[in-house]
């Protein structure tokens, strides 16, 4: 099976590149502020778009953005409507069964609960999270009534309409959030580690694109330039390599 | 969009809410207006053609083409629209990719299945990862418009199927009586007659595909429902105009739209049917009024 494997690896390895100058199709969600969002021109915008545009710009490739619902963003990457998942993703055992990851560009981020008042109970209530994400499983898990959505908009509007107790989510997706709610959001309980820090996913059968993506993520590792655009659209306290 | 909308963060009022409604993403919600008028536009005409030939089919006196005519209103008409639409649409693609990857790429060793990933060469992606946004845009209008095709014109074939069975026999034998052949009493007597039967069950039809364009929204196409679910959500300071959820007041919009339209074509298709029935022995042709 191994030498099956290899042997497919080393062909996809000689043959899919055979034509040059190719256009590598960025997937992203286009939901997720501030990895990646729909700008009020229209456009995707955020930190994975910034730094998508410079890992293209280092890796030599010209680069399309496309945004697909979460749901069904790995079965379209795996049928080739497009060619990477940069939107968030955390790297997790289950989702490396089906595609493959690049090294992470964001170290592990804590998940946190959000809630309308501080006295919320996390282990038991009811808590929305939005549909295939590691913290949907994570809630299933704990003993909680976990209420799945589309997007990560909607388990917020959730909360607000008291339809979940509270959310799970990425702390630096709830963050700006409860900054903005002037006291109307809160964040309970601990913050939850989960997750395997934030890569971009790709077809398995795509090894030499995700060499060239890994080669241009350490080159901006070790400048600097990643924990520079991490700073800016997470903040100064932002985990960052 | 306007002078005064440069900085965002200083507005107040109308004048916020004038910048607001004109910033380049209210713009494209409001073309995708368009997209939905012009799916309606193309799939009508065609939806009505694939029926016109089921019923065809389904009439035919050579069995294998009646079994298909029959079969395809039958499987259609009986799969949930979203599952068919689903499947169709990735089985459709996939099923052109794999045609083109076969006589393009010759050469190609790798298999096109390996494990997950579904793989052609490069020169054989429909469309072509090198084109640019609106070919790809345009190519999934295209298949979009095709599924809904097939699905109405399986409902339409049986319609028309019912309405061709509707037309008095003694029409038909008094064409026969004339000597025009099975043919020409097809072409001449039976069709111009049946649509005043199919012209109700058509109608009803229309309204139904008005009510299932945002299913274009299923397929990744950004029509209007997928624009009011991204601007109605709440934007925080990340966004140039943060609001909080608006949701209910965009989709209160489509609301309005989609009542405003299927009003508009009740008033067309009642219309249409008192000209139909003009001097026909029918109920409406009788009355002078509109069959309701």
């Amino acid at each position: 099976m191994k030498k099956i494997l290899l042997a497919t690896a080393a062909l996809a390895f000689s043959a899919s590149f055979a034509i040059g100058g190719e256009t590598i199709r960025m997937g992203t969600e286009g939901a997720y502020p501030p990895y990646n969002f729909i700008n009020d021109a229209g456009e995707v915008d955020g930190f994975e778009r910034e730094l998508g545009d410079e890992l293209c710009k280092r890796a030599n490739l010209t680069c399309t953005w496309v945004t697909n619902d979460w749901d069904s963003i790995i079965p379209n990457l795996v049928s080739g409507n497009y060619d990477t998942i940069i939107a968030g993703m955390s790297i997790t055992p289950e989702r490396d069964e089906v595609i493959d990851f690049t090294q992470p560009y964001l170290p592990p981020d804590p998940s946190a609960y959000m809630a309308l008042s501080k006295d919320v109970d996390v282990k038991n209530g009811v808590i929305a999270a939005q549909t295939g994400t590691i913290q949907a499983n994570y809630v299933a898990q704990s003993g909680a009534t976990v209420v799945e959505f589309a997007t990560a908009d909607e388990t917020v509007a959730a909360v607000k309409n008291g339809e979940a107790d509270a959310v799970l989510a990425d702390k630096s997706y709830l963050a700006p959030i409860v900054a903005e709610s002037n006291g109307e959001f809160v964040f309970v309980g601990d913050d939850v580690a989960i997750g395997g820090g934030v890569g971009m996913g790709l077809r398995e059968s795509d090894t030499e694109l995700k060499e060239k993506f890994n080669a241009a993520i350490s080159s901006m590792k070790e400048d600097g330039s990643l924990r520079k655009l991490t700073k800016k659209w997470f903040g100064e306290d932002a985990n960052s390599f | 969009m306007f002078s005064f909308c440069t900085d965002p963060q200083s507005l107040e009022g109308t004048q916020w809410l004038a910048c607001y409604l004109t910033t380049g993403k209210h713009l494209a919600f409001y073309r995708s207006f368009g997209t939905v008028l012009l799916l309606l536009a193309v799939t009508a005409p065609v939806a009505l053609l694939f029926g016109f030939l089921a019923a065809m089919a389904a009439r035919a006196r050579l069995a294998p083409l009646r079994w298909l005519g029959k079969g395809y209103m039958a499987v259609v008409r009986g799969v949930p629209d979203i599952a068919f639409f689903l499947f169709f649409v990735i089985a459709l693609d996939q099923a052109i990719e794999w045609i083109r990857h076969k006589i393009l790429c010759p050469d190609w060793q790798g298999p096109v299945y390996q494990g997950n990933d579904f793989v052609v060469c490069p020169a054989a992606k429909m469309p072509l990862s090198s084109a640019p946004q609106w070919v790809h845009d345009a190519y999934s209008f295209s298949l979009a418009v095709f599924t809904f095709a097939i699905v109405f014109g399986a409902f339409a074939g049986n319609v028309l199927f019912g309405a061709m069975r509707a037309v008095p026999r003694a029409q038909m034998e008094t064409a026969e009586a004339y000597g025009m052949s099975r043919r020409q009493a097809f072409w001449r007597i039976l069709v111009p007659q049946m649509w005043v039967y199919a012209l109700p069950g058509l109608g009803n039809l229309w309204m139904i595909l008005i009510k299932a364009t945002p299913l274009l929204f299923l397929l990744g196409i950004r029509d209007i429902v997928y624009y009011a679910k991204e601007l109605g959500g709440m934007k925080t300071q990340a966004f140039a105009y943060p609001h909080p959820d608006w949701r209910l007041w965009y989709f209160l919009a489509l609301l309005v739209f989609y009542l405003a339209f299927t009003k508009v074509s009740q008033i067309a298709l009642d219309r249409l049917m008192k000209r139909l029935t003009r001097g026909q022995a029918t109920l409406g042709g009788q009355s002078g009024g509109a069959m309701s």
